[in-house]
C-alpha cells in the first residue's frame, strides 16, 4: 500500500514525532517501499492459524500483594527535566 | 417509576444510557508494581520506577488484584473468563508515563453479568453488565497550580482499576443513580472497592443517546469522569435534553467526549483534541496470557459473602419485611448486620425472636435520623444493636410505652447506656398498678367536673383529653390502655 | 604466554587462579587496550576506575580464598543497552544522553555478583535498531578487521549490529567477554562480521529486566566471546529465572560449559533447504557446506530439513519489531528523564523532543510500527504477522522432531563498508535474513567464526537449537570451532603491547 503525505503526517502526529513538511514525501516513499516489501506476507495462507503473541509457553506469573517499592520521590524525580516541588512539570495542558 | 420521556415538538424522546464505572481495586500495592496504592500521600512518594516508565522496567502482575476482580465478577453474577489478555492502550499524555496504559481489550477477565435495580415501588429491574476488565490507572495532572505549567503526580499511576461496563439498558437519570448505588453496594459487600467517589476510587463515564421510543440507537456522546451519583444524574438530564434540542432544531449529535460542568449545569465538548485517538491496542509483550483454573474460581466463589440481593430476599422471607424496608436495610452490609443483630439478639444478649418489623422501623426511622444528625456511620453508632434490641423488648413486655421509648432512645443516643439502666435510673417504668392509675384518674376528674359532665352527657371526644391529662399527671408512665379502661368506667354514666 | 588481552575467559581464570597475574593487572591491560583503540569508537563510556576497583576486590577475595568462580576478576564490556547503576546508559540514542540509572539490569547484576569487572559501555545501533552500528547517536563503530588504523584510503568497515561495539571490543582484545542483545540477529551478525562467538539464548533464558526495550517479545541478552567455551561460561553467569521479568523462564540452568565439551557423535543436524536463498554468494555457500562436512567428520548425522516459511520471516519481523518498538519508545517523551526540547504546548514539547532525540532509523521504525497497529491496518499487518510468526515457529517445531540442531550461515555477506546499504533500508534489513527466523521462534542460536572471505574478512556459521537446549547449540558450535581452527586476529591493532608490559 502506498502511503500519502497526509497519512504520514497523521501517523507522525499519532507517534508524536515531528516530520517537517519537506520530509513527508520522502518518508511516504520510504515507508511505502517497506510496506510493499512486507506485503509479500499476503501470499501466506493463515486461515485458522492462531496469532502468536509470545513464544513463551507458560502462564502469566504473579507476585504477592506486598508494598516493597516506591517511597523515594527523589529517585523518580532525579534527572527529570523540570521538577517543581516534588512534581514533574510540563507545558500547561488545557482540558 | 414510569418511563422518562422528554417532550419535544416532534413528539416524545427517551434516553438510552450506559455507564462505564472505573472502580479502584482495594489492594495494598499497585497492579504491576510494589508501590503503595493508598490514597492521599505526598506527590510522587508512592511511585516505583515501573510506575514512572523508566527504561528497562517491567510489569509483574499483583495476584490479589486478580482475585479481587474475579470476586467482583462473581458478585456481578458474571462469567469469569479463564483466559484473559493484557493489552497496551497507546496514547500520549503527561500523566501516562509509559505512553501506554496496560488494560484488557479483546479478552477481558470478566464477561457478561447482571445488576438488579431495586426500584422505589418495590419492583426490580435487571441491568446487563457487558464486561469487567482490569487495567492501570494513570497519574494525576494538576492544571491549576501554576499559570504556565501542568504538574504531574504519579502516585496513582499503576493503581489497579476495574472497568465495569453496563449495557445501554438504563433509561432514566434515576435508574442510573440506582444502578450506581447498587453497584457501589455490591463492591463494598465484596470488599473489592470502597466506592468513594469523592476520593476518585469510583469514577464514572456516562454514555447517553436519545431516540424516539422504538427506534434503533442513535449517536451517543460520552461524558467523562463524573464524580458523584448526583452529578451523573444531572449530567444525563442535561445531556439528554441537549440532544433532543439538537435534533428538534434539525441539527445532529456527534460522537464526542464531553465534560459535565456542575456549576453551569451543562455538558460541553472537551477542548477539541488536537489529534483523533487511535489507541493501537495490542497484546502487551511484557506479559503473557493470564490463565486461571476453574478450581481457583471455585475457591473464591465459595468464600463470597451474602450479597445485597440475597440478603434482601432473606430479610423478606425470614423477617417478613417489606421489599422497601429490606432493600433499605441491605444497602450497606454494616446496616444489615446491625439490623440482624438487633432483631435476633447477639450471642447471649436479648431473647431473640423479636418483632423484626419493629426493629426495622426503629433502625430506618429513628436510628438513621440519629446517625444522620451526628454524621456517624452505623459502625460507630452510640446506640448498639444489642441495646436497640433491648429497647424493643422493653416496649414488647410493657415495661415502657412507645412514647417513653423515644425518650429513652434519645438518652441512649447521648450516653450510649443500656436502656434498662436508663429506665430504672429515671424510674420510667410504665405504671400498670391500677390502684395508682385510678388515683390519678380520680384526681383529674375531680379537678375538671365540667368536662367530666360533658363526657357523661355524650361528648365522648373529650375522653382523649382526659387520657392526656392522666398521662401528664403520671409523667407519661401510665399504661395508656389501663388509663383508657379506667376513664371509660368512671365517666360512663 | 600470550598477552593478557589475547586470552579467553577460561584461560584468564586459570591464570588468575595460578597467580600468574592479578585481576588488577588484567584490568589494567584491558583499560590500556581500550584507551589505545578509541579510534574504533567501540565504547560510549569507559569505566576504568570501576573496573580497577572491582578487580582489586576480586584479588582480595582470591587472596582470602573466597573466589567467586571463573568470572571473578574478568574484565567485561557491557552493551550500552543494559542499565548500569551510576553509569550513563544511552541505548545509543541522543534522547538518553546523560541518563544515569539508579538501578542495575538483572544480567549485569548477575555478572557483577560473579565478580566480573565492567570495563565500559559499548556502542550500538540506536535502541539496537540496525545491523551496522551506523545508527548510533555516538557515531559508527569501526570493525577491527578494517584497514590498519591511521592508514587512509581503504574504507572503514562496519562491525555489524546492533551489538557492534561489543563485537568490535572482543575482536580487538579490549575485553575478554561482552554482553550483547539480540532481537533479530544483533548478537550473531556482528559476531560473524568480527570473527567472534555470539550466542543468543532461548527467549526467557536471560532476564530482560533493566535492558532498554526494543521489541519485548524478541529481545534477548547473550554473551559475545572469543570462543565457545567462554560463551558457555558467561551464559551460565548471565542466565537464570528473574521474578521481575514475567517472561523469564522458571527453568534451572544446566552446566553449559560441560555441554560445550561433549562430542557431537550421533547428533542429528539439519540443513534447512530454504536458507539456500537466491543470489547467495558462493563463498557463503561453500563455507556452509564445509560446516556440514566438519560435523559429519565428527560423527554427526547431517540431513536436509525444510523450514517452508523462511522467506516470510524478515517481513514478519519488520512488522512485529517496529510495532512493539513504537510502543516501547513512547516513554521517551521528555517528561521524566532524558532529553527535553521545549515547546509551547505539551504536544509541541513531545514532538520537538522526539524529533530531536531519535535518529532517522528509529523514527522510521516508530512510524512503521505506529502505522501497522493503527485502526484499519492492524488485521492486515500486525495480526497477519503474528499468524505467520506462528507458522515460522511451527516450521522449527516440525524440523526439531527429526533433528537436534540446525546449521546455517549467520549472515549473507562479510562486513561491508561504512556508508554502504544506507540508501535502501530493505538492503540493510536483508543482513538479518538468516538470523531473524530463530528470533521469531524464540530459539537459541549461536554464530561461530568458521573462516575468512576472499577479502580476508571473517564469516560465521550459525547453529540453531530447540528451545532451552543451549547445550546442544554449544556442543555443535564447539565442533565447528574445533574443525575450523579459526584463530585469526584482526591485523589492524597490535594488542601485544598493552598486555604484559603493564605488569
Amino acid at each position: 500500500m502506498a502511503l500519502t503525505r497526509d497519512q504520514v503526517r497523521a501517523i507522525a502526529l499519532l507517534a508524536r514525532v515531528r516530520v517537517p513538511d519537506e520530509g513527508l514525501e520522502p518518508m511516504a516513499k520510504e515507508i511505502s517501499g517497506i510496506l510493499h516489501w512486507i506485503e509479500q506476507l499476503n501470499e501466506v495462507d493463515t486461515e485458522g492459524v492462531e496469532p502468536m503473541t509470545s513464544v513463551v509457553a507458560m502462564t502469566l506469573p504473579m507476585r504477592p500483594d506486598a508494598v516493597d517499592d516506591g517511597g523515594d520521590p527523589a529517585a523518580v524525580l532525579k534527572g527529570a527535566p523540570e521538577p517543581v516541588d516534588g512534581f514533574y512539570a510540563v507545558p500547561k495542558v488545557v482540558e | 417509576m414510569g418511563a422518562w420521556r422528554i417532550q419535544g415538538e416532534s413528539g416524545e424522546w427517551e434516553a438510552v444510557i450506559g455507564l462505564e464505572v472505573h472502580a479502584q481495586v482495594i489492594s495494598a500495592s499497585k497492579l504491576f508494581s510494589g508501590a503503595s496504592a493508598v490514597f492521599g500521600a505526598e506527590p510522587n512518594t508512592q511511585v516505583s520506577l515501573v510506575d514512572a516508565g523508566f527504561p528497562g522496567m517491567l510489569p509483574v502482575l499483583n495476584e490479589y488484584c486478580v482475585e479481587q476482580a474475579v470476586r467482583t465478577g462473581l458478585g456481578l453474577k458474571a462469567k469469569i473468563n479463564l483466559t484473559s489478555v493484557f493489552e497496551r492502550k497507546n496514547y500520549f499524555y503527561a500523566d501516562l508515563p509509559a505512553g501506554y496504559q496496560i488494560s484488557q481489550y479483546k479478552y477481558p477477565l470478566v464477561g457478561e453479568g447482571t445488576v438488579i435495580l431495586d426500584m422505589p415501588d418495590g419492583s426490580t429491574r435487571p441491568i446487563g453488565i457487558e464486561r469487567l476488565h482490569v487495567e492501570q490507572d494513570a497519574g494525576k495532572s494538576l492544571h491549576d497550580q501554576d499559570p504556565k505549567r501542568t504538574f504531574i503526580d504519579l502516585n496513582r499511576s499503576g493503581v489497579a482499576l476495574m472497568e465495569i461496563v453496563s449495557r445501554p439498558d438504563l433509561r432514566t437519570p434515576e435508574e442510573a443513580g440506582i444502578y450506581l448505588r447498587k453497584l457501589r453496594s455490591i463492591l463494598r459487600y465484596l470488599g473489592t472497592c470502597d466506592g468513594n467517589m469523592e476520593e476518585g476510587s469510583m469514577r464514572c463515564d456516562v454514555n447517553v443517546s436519545v431516540r424516539k421510543p422504538g427506534e434503533p440507537l442513535r449517536t451517543r456522546a460520552e461524558i467523562k469522569n463524573v464524580n458523584s451519583v448526583r452529578f451523573v444524574m444531572q449530567a444525563i438530564e442535561h445531556e439528554a435534553r441537549r440532544q433532543v434540542r439538537a435534533y428538534e432544531e434539525g441539527g445532529k449529535v456527534v460522537q464526542e467526549t464531553r465534560l459535565y460542568d456542575s456549576h453551569k449545569g451543562e455538558t460541553r465538548p472537551m477542548r477539541a483534541k488536537e489529534f483523533a485517538h487511535d489507541y493501537r491496542y495490542f497484546p502487551d509483550p511484557d506479559l503473557l496470557p493470564l490463565r486461571l483454573s476453574p478450581e481457583y474460581v471455585d475457591v473464591i466463589a465459595a468464600t463470597l459473602p451474602e450479597l445485597p440481593d440475597e440478603k434482601k430476599d432473606r430479610f423478606m422471607r425470614d423477617y417478613g419485611l417489606s421489599p422497601y424496608d429490606a432493600g433499605v436495610l441491605v444497602v450497606e452490609r454494616e446496616t444489615a448486620d446491625y439490623f440482624e443483630r438487633a432483631a435476633r439478639g447477639g450471642e447471649g444478649v436479648g431473647r431473640g425472636g423479636r418483632d423484626a418489623k419493629q426493629v426495622a422501623n426503629w433502625v430506618i426511622s429513628t436510628l438513621f435520623g440519629l446517625l444522620n444528625a451526628k454524621g456517624l456511620p452505623v459502625t460507630r453508632s452510640p446506640v448498639s444493636a444489642d441495646h436497640l434490641g433491648k429497647l424493643v423488648d422493653l416496649i414488647a413486655d410493657g415495661t415502657i410505652s412507645g412514647r417513653i421509648a423515644k425518650d429513652v432512645f434519645e438518652i441512649m443516643g447521648e450516653t450510649g447506656r443500656d436502656p434498662a439502666d436508663i429506665v430504672a435510673a429515671k424510674g420510667l417504668q410504665q405504671i400498670t398498678d391500677t390502684g395508682a392509675i385510678e388515683a390519678a384518674v380520680n384526681q383529674v376528674i375531680a379537678a375538671n367536673p365540667d368536662k367530666a359532665a360533658e363526657v357523661r352527657a355524650g361528648k365522648v371526644a373529650l375522653l382523649g383529653w382526659f387520657t392526656g391529662q392522666v398521662m401528664k399527671a403520671t409523667g407519661g408512665k401510665a399504661n395508656p390502655a389501663a388509663v383508657n379502661a379506667i376513664l371509660k368506667k368512671k365517666l360512663s354514666g | 604466554m600470550s598477552a593478557l588481552t589475547d586470552l579467553g575467559i577460561a584461560e584468564a581464570a586459570a591464570g588468575l587462579a595460578k597467580r600468574d597475574f592479578s585481576a588488577v593487572e588484567l584490568a589494567r591491560a584491558h583499560i590500556a587496550a581500550v584507551a589505545g583503540a578509541r579510534a574504533l569508537n567501540a565504547f560510549i563510556v569507559e569505566t576504568p576506575d570501576a573496573a580497577l576497583a572491582a578487580a582489586a576486590e576480586s584479588d582480595k577475595r582470591r587472596q582470602d580464598g573466597r573466589s567467586l568462580g571463573v568470572l571473578d576478576g574478568i574484565p567485561l564490556a557491557i552493551k550500552d543497552l543494559f542499565c548500569t547503576e551510576g553509569v550513563q546508559t544511552t541505548a545509543g540514542s541522543r534522547i538518553l544522553k546523560g541518563f544515569v540509572p539508579a538501578y542495575e539490569s538483572t544480567v549485569t547484576r548477575n555478572l557483577k555478583r560473579a565478580g566480573a569487572a565492567m570495563i565500559g559501555k559499548t556502542n550500538l545501533d540506536e535502541f539496537a535498531m540496525g545491523s551496522s552500528n551506523i545508527t548510533s547517536a555516538f557515531g559508527p563503530v569501526k570493525n577491527p578487521w578494517g584497514p590498519p588504523l591511521g592508514r587512509a584510503g581503504n574504507k572503514e568497515l562496519v562491525p555489524g549490529g546492533s551489538s557492534g561495539g561489543s563485537a568490535a571490543a572482543i575482536a580487538a582484545g579490549l575485553a575478554l567477554g561482552a554482553t550483547g542483545t539480540d532481537t533479530g540477529g544483533s548478537i550473531r551478525q556482528p559476531a560473524s562480521f568480527c570473527g567472534i562467538v555470539g550466542l543468543k539464548p532461548t527467549y526467557g533464558r536471560c532476564s530482560r529486566f533493566g535492558i532498554v526495550a526494543f521489541a519485548s517479545s524478541l529481545d534477548q541478552a547473550g554473551p559475545m566471546t572469543r570462543n565457545v567455551k567462554d560463551a558457555a561460561l558467561m551464559l551460565g553467569a548471565m542466565a537464570g529465572h528473574d521474578p521481575r521479568d514475567s517472561t523469564s523462564a522458571p527453568i534451572p540452568c544446566p552446566d553449559f560449559a560441560r555441554a560445550a565439551i561433549a562430542p557431537v557423535k550421533g547428533l542429528r543436524v539439519g540443513i534447512p533447504k530454504e536458507y539456500r536463498i537466491e543470489g547467495m554468494s558462493s563463498e557463503i555457500d561453500a563455507l556452509w557446506r564445509k560446516g556440514e562436512q566438519w560435523l559429519r567428520e565428527q560423527g554427526a548425522e547431517v540431513v536436509e530439513v525444510s523450514l517452508p516459511h523462511t522467506r516470510y520471516a524478515l517481513p514478519t519481523y519488520y512488522i512485529v519489531a517496529p510495532a512493539e518498538a513504537s510502543s516501547n519508545l513512547a516513554r521517551y517523551d521528555g517528561v521524566r528523564f532524558g532529553l527535553r526540547v521545549p515547546g509551547e504546548t505539551l504536544d509541541d514539547m513531545y514532538m520537538n523532543t522526539r524529533a530531536a532525540g531519535f535518529g532517522p532509523e528509529v523514527r522510521r521504525r516508530i512510524l512503521i510500527g505506529t502505522y501497522v497497529l493503527s485502526a484499519g491496518y492492524y488485521d492486515a499487518y500486525y495480526l497477519k504477522a503474528q499468524k505467520v510468526r506462528a507458522l515460522i515457529a511451527r516450521d522449527f517445531r516440525d524440523a526439531f522432531a527429526t533433528v537436534d540442531a540446525i546449521l546455517a550461515p549467520t549472515a549473507p555477506s562479510p562486513a561491508f563498508a561504512i556508508g554502504e546499504k544506507t540508501e535502501d533500508p530493505i538492503a540493510m534489513y536483508l543482513n538479518d535474513v538468516f538470523t531473524v527466523p530463530a528470533s521469531l521462534a524464540g530459539l537459541p542460536a549461536m554464530s561461530v567464526p568458521a573462516g575468512l572471505s576472499a577479502g580476508g574478512l571473517p564469516l560465521g556459521l550459525q547453529i540453531i537449537g530447540r528451545a532451552f537446549d543451549e547445550e546442544t547449540v554449544l556442543r555443535a558450535g564447539a565442533a565447528i570451532e574445533r574443525a575450523a581452527g579459526f584463530d585469526t586476529r584482526p591485523s589492524r591493532l597490535v594488542p601485544a603491547k598493552a598486555g604484559k608490559g603493564d605488569r
